[in-house]
Order: structure tokens, then sequence, then C-alpha cells
């Protein structure tokens, strides 16, 4: 391969942040890319080198995608590809601050539009964002400043959005007693920022017992507890570990999936900020197991805390000897990194997460083959979602007896619930599997002001809308499974009598083509065609008869769901179908 | 070979209804073939690695939540393979309609067309005011048209430029969703970017969005006629690899030259010269 280098310069401050991150550039010259294998293997450093960039100027300008081009070795056009899939960068645009705000599901109802209003006027550079994430205190925003990165703003009042502070922000509250509290008895309750504090609070006795139990004790224990995966598809999680640690070859990963992005979803950014700690022991324990030397944590780009809580906690974990070689004295190896996505619900997609870590557009591959044999970098790989890794500390720390007390026979444990819209106290909340889906209203305080229950999307925007007809349903696998529902991420979204579903619809609608990868047909297309067709819904402009365009929207559900490469095209249709057949389309504008 | 041997290299699948032997590594794609089953195929192309990415080829598999694409799914023992399932022509004529719905598909080939017609697809069911990727044809250079208001987004000139032959990596898909499209890096023209001009992406393109400028041109002027023209294969005269040429001459001048996919030497691919390095033969003709 000829490389051929892009005439654009980089400046100063650009050339700095790559060089910051992958070394001092020897022999470059600004005109021939010395590379060869060493510089090629590390393409899997494109993604955090564009964030360098972006973070040191507020955008990734001609010059340094031409200069990270040359250092990696990655054709232009290539490192072009994979920049512009991202969302987050701002490829050949100005740099400077840029505000982001979430216009989502939730976002969308308490403030958003006020938000968006003041900015227009105000000359500051924003945008319209997905889901940040931080439903709970809606509206939301991200903020991005040169030299900052990012950081969340949440809530927002419309007169101060051009000067929020830019600071952290607590992890959240949790409304419960910690004593009915398994996940989430840390937070808001121990100095996340401390190691000492964690172990203070018991942490670390896990891993200490996984290693006196060894790999095969610990794949038992989970097996034994029936704990299965919390990301959506519910598969046991100790089939998966077996898979990845009996899988040959003397390479493995292990990768904790905090690319949390479903609408309405915001446990795991919780957990990651408010028990870092907790996520790198499970994830040790994770890689003692399996026999992974390495794991990764990947962190969706929207929550710039979680990443720094993580990224932090391994550095001081690393420097107690409980991560690098010789793990706490036990004789294994395990190291672990943190990767930041930029933009991209797609990623939070098993196989397309493996790719963005590589270095590629976060597009999925067909499955088989599935990562136990062929995952990231093409070797054995154990993906679990963050709540899961956590679920499974508690049943190495409790025993699985234990743990398959609580919950139902099927669905063993607790589940984290984000409860966020049109309810009193919106917020995580931590119950155990068969709770019904009332009990959690309640929990939350109920429907705001008094008023009825319009609706509730339960599993954010890949899931399904219920009615009051579910609220005495149990919130299991199974039985959600029956109900013709899915728990899905965990999100239950509430929307009061007053609620006008057409808009709601149509911005799920336009969340999934806008965060379609575009590779497969029925997806690329179909979204855009859905959203196409409930906007003249919604107009009363409709193609033929309503019914013309309800059958027309079911063509396109069908081919999404059979036809999509992955779960992202094959729950497309899924919250919008649900709202047909419960009759919430909204009335025609 | 020892009879175990044979058992163990061949796989026993139905498609159909009917039951039969394939060699191992076969996809489904080609089971199908094999039993002359005529499965429409877009991104698929036999010289490269399934690119897995238009979902025409979508079949049902008995135990498979979703439909399974036949060209990149490896034939597995004792699968059960349906074609013609309502569901499967479902997401066959759909994902036709979608694309016809979305691009100029009118120099796609016969081919297209007739699976259209069998599949019943209506392209334009979805209403005049449709998203679309019309967008101006690419004109830079003697050489070829990008007229991406025909591309399907196949991935198949991007694999043919980068790994799968050339390994030159001057195109790529940029962008996301319905906005995602083949480009060079910053969209640059191709005369600037690392385009050797060896054309091997035209060769790939099944829907006439990379096209030859001659070929363009004529098809513009109305002139373009394949049942005028004549094919001669010939060698290239230009070096000793020995790549065979397919001559496309109309009314006694070469409107068009590619090597057969089938052709073991070139598979299809060929440089700048042999695909280009013609216009000297009907020199002064004009004079």
């Amino acid at each position: 391969m000829d490389l051929r280098a892009l005439l654009d310069r980089p400046t100063d401050t650009e050339r700095e942040a790559v060089d910051h991150l992958l070394g001092p550039a020897e022999g470059f010259n600004g005109r021939v890319a010395y590379g060869g294998h060493e510089a090629r293997a590390q393409r899997q450093m494109l993604l955090p080198a564009l964030h360098a960039c972006q973070d040191a100027t507020g955008s990734v300008s001609r010059g340094a995608l031409g200069y990270i081009s040359e250092r990696l070795t990655i054709p232009p056009a290539e490192v072009y590809g994979v920049a512009t899939f991202y969302s987050l960068f701002k490829v050949d645009q100005p740099g400077g601050t840029t505000i982001h705000v979430c216009d989502d599901i939730v976002c969308s109802q308490y403030g958003a539009e006020g938000l968006m209003q003041t900015l227009e006027g105000s000359g500051l550079s924003w945008e319209a964002s997905p889901c940040l994430g931080q439903c709970e205190r809606a509206p939301a925003v991200m903020f991005h400043q040169p030299g900052q990165g990012y950081g969340n703003a949440a809530p927002v009042d419309p007169d101060t959005v051009g000067n929020v502070i830019f600071d952290e922000l607590p992890p959240g509250v949790v409304h419960q007693d910690p004593s009915q509290l398994r996940l989430l008895r840390r937070i808001g309750r121990i100095d996340p920022t401390s190691l000492e504090a964690y172990r203070e609070s018991g942490g670390y006795q896990t891993l200490t017992r996984a290693i006196k139990l060894g790999p095969e004790g610990v794949i038992a224990a989970l097996n034994e507890s029936g704990l299965k995966g919390r990301g959506g598809a519910a598969f046991p999680i100790g089939v998966k570990w077996r898979g990845v640690a009996d899988a040959p070859g003397p390479v493995k990963y292990v990768i904790a999936n905090g690319d949390e992005s479903e609408p309405g979803t915001f446990k795991d950014r919780l957990l990651m900020e408010g028990d870092p700690f907790a996520v790198i022991e499970a994830m040790t324990i994770f890689g003692f197991a399996t026999g992974s030397i390495r794991g990764y944590i990947y962190v969706r780009g929207e929550y710039p805390t979680a990443e720094k809580r993580l990224r932090d906690a391994i550095v001081m974990a690393a420097k107690s000897g409980l991560l690098g070689t010789d793990v706490a004295g036990a004789g294994f190896d395990f190291d672990l990194e943190v990767r930041r996505g930029a933009g991209a619900y797609i990623c939070g997609e098993e196989t397309a997460l493996f790719a963005s870590i590589e270095g590629y557009r976060g597009e999925p591959r067909q499955k088989p083959p599935f990562p136990i044999v062929h995952g990231v970098f093409g070797k054995p790989t154990g993906i679990n979602n963050i709540e899961t890794l956590l679920a499974a500390l508690e049943v190495i720390s409790n025993g699985p007896g234990q743990f398959a007390r609580t919950g139902t026979e099927q669905s063993t444990g607790t589940k984290l619930f984000c409860v966020s819209g049109a309810v009193e106290k919106p917020g995580v909340f931590e119950v155990p599997f068969g709770t019904t889906l009332g009990e959690i209203l309640a929990l939350a305080g109920g429907v705001g002001g008094g008023r009825g229950l319009g609706a509730i999307l339960l599993g954010g925007a890949a899931g399904v809308f219920v009615d009051s007809s579910s609220l005495e349903m149990p919130l299991t696998f199974e039985d959600t499974r029956e109900a013709g529902a899915t728990l899905g991420s965990g999100a239950v979204i509430v929307f009061d009598e007053n609620c006008d579903f057409g808009p709601v619809l149509r911005r799920i609608a336009r969340f999934f083509s806008e965060e379609s990868c575009g590779q497969c047909v029925p997806c690329r297309i179909g979204t855009v065609r859905q959203s196409e067709s409930l906007a003249r819904l919604g107009a009363g402009e409709t193609l033929g008869t309503v019914a013309d365009e309800l059958d027309r929207l079911d063509d396109l559900a069908r081919v999404m769901t059979d036809a999509s490469i992955c779960g992202l095209g094959q729950t497309a249709s899924s919250a919008i179908q649900s709202a047909i057949r419960l009759q919430l389309r909204g009335a025609p504008a | 070979m020892t009879l175990t041997e044979r058992e163990m290299s061949t796989i026993t699948a139905q498609v159909n209804g009917e039951t039969m032997e394939v060699p191992e590594g076969s996809t489904i794609l080609d089971a199908c073939r094999e039993v002359g089953l005529d499965l429409p195929t877009l991104c698929y192309g036999p010289t490269m690695t399934a690119a897995n990415a238009c979902r025409v080829c979508v079949v049902e598999l008995e135990g498979s939540r979703t439909l399974v694409p036949s060209c990149s799914r490896a034939l597995e023992d004792g699968m059960v393979i349906r074609t013609g399932t309502e569901r499967a022509q479902h997401s066959r004529r759909l994902v036709l309609e979608l694309l016809g719905s979305a691009s100029e598909l009118d120099r796609s080939g016969d081919q297209l067309d007739s699976w259209m017609r069998a599949a019943r697809a209506e392209s334009d069911r979805f209403g005049p005011n449709a998203a679309t990727v019309a967008t101006p044809p690419k004109i830079e250079d003697d050489l070829y048209v990008r007229d991406y208001g025909r591309c399907i987004l196949c991935y198949r000139c991007v694999d043919a430029c980068g790994v799968e032959h050339q390994n030159t990596f001057a195109i790529t898909v940029a962008g996301r969703g319905f906005d995602a499209h083949i480009a060079t890096e910053f969209d640059v023209a191709l005369p600037d970017s690392a385009c050797v001009y060896c054309g091997n992406c035209i060769a790939v393109c099944p829907t006439g969005a990379l096209v030859g400028r001659v070929e363009f041109d004529m098809r513009e002027d109305d002139t373009w006629d394949e049942s005028r023209q004549e094919v001669t294969r010939t060698v290239c005269f230009y070096c000793g690899v020995g790549c065979n040429l397919d001559l496309h001459t109309q009314d006694g001048r070469i409107v068009s030259v590619t090597s057969p996919h089938d052709h073991d030497v070139t598979l299809g691919n060929l440089c700048i010269k042999g695909r280009f390095g013609w216009s000297f033969v009907s020199s002064g003709k004009d004079d």
C-alpha cells in the first residue's frame, strides 16, 4: 500500500496532542510516513488519536487527520471514513466550544425546546443530541471545550444555558434505603475516587474469594446462580464465561460494555461514576476466570465523568498491585484500559464495539461467528454489560445460592430500572426480579402532579409501549417475553395522560434513522421510510388511506426485523408498532 | 481418499425440501445455485469476500430468529433452508423496493429488472417525496465518472480499491446511516486522492454508478446501444502479465474494456493502461 500524504499540515497543538498519545514521532518529516508493521499494529489507537486532537482544539482539522493518518499509516480516506462515522467528531469544521442539547424522548418533554430556542439566538455553537443518559434530571446538555474535553450539566435552565458552570455532576441520587440495595449500595455513600473507601466498604474481598474458588469455581458459581445478562439479550453468564475460558489460543479479551446509549437509560452511568472500583474488580475476576490477560471498558463519549472515574481508579488499582502483573499476588496478569466512544448508539452492539476499539467504523457484523470464538482483534472475547458484571460480583461474594434466592426461578437476583419522565421521583431503582411495573412506578412516587398514566415505554427506544393494563406484570425475563414486551436496558419512561404521542413516536423514528450505521439496506433506508411515514400520519397527509400508511409501516417493520444485520434494525420498529397496537399514535396535527 | 475423509469434506443439508451434499465451506447461496435457484444478489461479487450489506439474498433458516444472508452464511450439516417462504419473499421484495426508492437503478442491467419484476417490487410506493441519494455525477477527468445517485452502497468498490484487490485505499464509506456515502478523504476530487485509475471499482459496480467516461457520455447522448456492440477477447499488449481483455466495440470503435471475472490471472481486474489505454486505436478516425 502506498500512503498518499495530505498537503495540510497539523498545527503544533494538534501534533503535540497526537505525540502525547502515541509517543514522539521519529523520522517524521511531513512527507514520508515511516510506519511498517509496528505502526500498523497501532490501528486501534485511531479513535483515541481523533479524540486527542478534538479535545485539544474542538475539532478534527484536515492537518490533524493527515498527521494521524501518517503516524498510524492508515490511508487518509479510511481515517476520514472512521472520523465521519462518529457524531461527536467535528471533522474539518471550526473548533471551539460546542454545546450538545439532548432533545431525545425525555428531555424533549422537559424543556429541551426552550434551551434550543435560547441557544439559537445566542451565537454559541450548539447541536441537538440523542439521549445523554441524564434523564432523571432533564433537560440535559453536554459541553465540549478545547483543552478541557467534555462535561455534562443537568438540569439546565434556559436563562443560564449560555454560561453553565463546566463542572462534574454528582453521580445521581439513590432514593431507596441502602439496606435494601445490592448493586447500588455504595452509590453516593462512599467516595468513588478512593480505593481505601472502596476497600473499607467490602471492596476487593470478592476478588480474594474468586481467587480461592479458582476459574472453574467462579464459572460454576455463575452457572449455579442462574445469572443472565442485563444488556438486553438475557444470555446465561456462566455459559458465556465458560465459552471464553474454553476457547483455544493464548490470547483472549474481556470487555465491559459501558456504551449505555439506549434512550432513557442511565443505570450504568451511576454504577461507573459512583462505584468505579467495583467495575474494575468485576473485570479482574472476568479476566481471571476466562484466562484473559487484557480487558477494555468501553464508555460512551457522553459520559465524561464515568470515564475519568474509571481511568483514575485503574491507575490506583494498578499502583496497589490489583492490576498488571501478578494481580494481588495470585500469579495471574491482567491489564485494563478505558476506551471512549464518540457518539454512536450502534457501538453498544457488541460486534460494532469491537470494530470501534480496533479503529474501524463501528459497523456490526453478521453473527455467527460469535464473540466467544471471534471477537475483538479476531480473538475469543467475553463481553458483558456493566450491570451484569456487578451482578456477577454479587454471585461470587454471597454465593450462588444466596443470589438465586432473590428474584424468580428464571430471573435471579436484582434488576436496576431507570425511571424517568412523568413521575414524582425519577431515578434508578434496584428491585428483585418479579417486582411489578406498578410497584416500580410507586417507588418513583407515581405519576407526577396526580395525573393519570398515559403509557410506559419499557426498554427504551428499542423497547415497547405498555399501558395501565400491564401494571400488574411482574418484571422478569420470562413474564415480559410472554407479554410481547421486553426489559431491554431497564428503561422505564413514563408518560402521563396528557401526552401527545405523535412527537414522541417521530422522535423515536428519527433516533433510529440517525443512529443507523448505514451498512444494511433494511435499516439504512427502512428507518428513513418509517420516519417519513410517521411524519405523513402526523400531518394528516397520508399516501392513500391511514390504513395504507399503517400497512406500509408494518411492511417496513417486518423487513427491518427479519433482514437487518443487527439488533438496531431488528428493534427499530418495536416501540412504534407497539404504540400503534395501543392506539397511541397521537392526533394528526 | 478414504470414505471417512470424503464424508468429512461434504455437508448434507436441505434446500427447499431437497436433500443435497455440497463441499464443506460452501455458502447457502452456493447450495441454492447448485440446485438452480436464481436468488438475487447485489453486494455479493464472486471474486470478493461477501460484504453482507444489501440483504437481498436473505433466506429462511430453520431455527433462526431472523432471516439469514445466503451469500455469507456458511452451510452447516443438517441445515434446513427455505428460499420461497412468504417471509423470505417479503424481505427480498422490500429490500428491492427500498433500494429502488432511494437510488436511480435504470442502468443496473436486465438482471436486476427481472428480479424486480419477479418480486413484484413497487419502488414508488413510498411516495414522490421519499428521500433519495440523488446527487449530480462527479465528472473530474477523462477516464471515469462517479454517478452516486445510482449508488446502493454495496461496499464493492471500497473493497476492490482496498483489501480485496487493489490495496490503494483511495475511497471509503464516510458518514453514517442514510448519509453514508462513498468518498475520498474530505471528498476531494479523484485526481487529488490516492486513486491510481485502475478502474477496478468500475468492474465491480452493480448499478452503473461507476462507469467509464466514454460509456457515460454515450449513455447521456443516448448513443450507447449494447445490441450493436461486439465483444472481442484478446490479451493485453502492454506488459507480460497476460491479462485477458474484452474489447467492447460499437460501430467499429472501442467503447469500453473489461476483463472476465472468471479469469484466473485478473479476476476481472486491470490497470490504468489495460482498462483505459486504448484511445489511440481509433485516433484520427474522425478526421
